[in-house]
């Protein structure tokens, strides 16, 4: 079976990728638009490799793989200029989560039973998500890169950290205030 | 401050810990100061358990929403489709 090789078809691209392509895309960057502009940039920039394709992944697997590299792009340019003083803002902003001389959480910041993540209750856990969604939007733009990287397609760390140009030291400080961020976010609106 | 005091006394550190374990193994000395921690501290432990939940939400948001509804429109498709077609055609 493993000796099978694929084969290209574009003419059956749109109608069998364009989809999930777009869902791959703006589940990462949560902009319509731009999750448009990347996957017919994606299926254009395919069209132009189409002769190194050597068949050894799939279709979709070789797509996907053409726009996850255009999805780190936007990220690198986001996480750039402006998105770094926000992020240094935010950073600044976390540290008046912990007392400045022995760490320890300041007592308006100090984590707090959020109900609904202990019930199982649909409707509290739909609000619950709504609230999530908004607070991992509010995240700057590197922190959101590192996160949904780690989180979601559970990338080496080694290989975050070349393609989006933060040291391993970083890495794990972006990761902590990220969470300490997103918490503090959730239980805020959620009370 | 004596060391342990400041293990018992450091959140900011004790949730730097909690993060790194969730993706990677702590070495021996951490995993004992996040520890020694953890069984004086009950805010912390609390965030250790709601920092996991948000992990599992942030997994399942990402793999439901690659499920459902969200579609391009017929439109975009059609256009999208002939812009691939034009491009072969000029090859």
């Amino acid at each position: 079976m493993t000796t099978e090789t694929n084969v290209l078809n574009p003419h059956k691209w749109v109608a069998a990728y364009a989809d999930y392509l777009y869902m791959y895309a703006i589940v990462r960057i949560n902009d319509e638009d731009l999750a448009k502009d990347l996957v017919q940039e994606t299926f254009l920039a395919a069209l132009e490799k189409v002769n190194r394709f050597e068949g050894k992944s799939t279709e979709r697997t070789w797509l996907t793989a053409i726009l996850k590299n255009k999805i780190i792009d936007v990220y690198r340019k986001k996480s750039s200029g402006l998105a770094i003083a926000s992020a240094n803002r935010a950073a600044q902003e976390q540290d008046e989560f912990f007392e400045e001389d022995n760490g320890h959480w300041k007592a308006e910041y100090a984590p707090h039973p959020i109900a609904a993540m202990d019930e199982q209750d649909p409707l509290l856990k739909k609000e619950l998500n709504s609230i999530l969604q908004k607070c991992l939007q509010k995240l700057p733009a590197l922190w959101n890169a590192v996160f949904i990287m780690k989180h979601i397609d559970d990338a080496p760390t080694e290989n975050i950290c070349t393609e989006l140009h933060v040291t391993q030291a970083n890495f794990w400080v972006i990761i902590h205030r990220a969470k300490v961020n997103l918490r503090a976010c959730i239980q805020k609106n959620w009370n | 401050m004596s060391y342990l005091k400041k293990v018992i006394y450091n959140c900011k550190q004790a949730t730097f810990l909690i993060e790194k374990k969730q993706l990677k193994r702590l070495s021996f000395r951490e995993e004992i100061e996040l520890r020694i921690h953890l069984a004086g501290c009950g805010m912390c432990v609390l965030y250790n358990k709601q920092s996991r939940v948000i992990n599992n939400m942030v997994q399942q948001l990402f793999h439901s929403s690659l499920k459902n509804e969200l579609k391009l429109d017929d439109a975009f498709k059609a256009d999208l489709q002939a812009r691939i077609e034009e491009a072969l055609d000029n090859n």
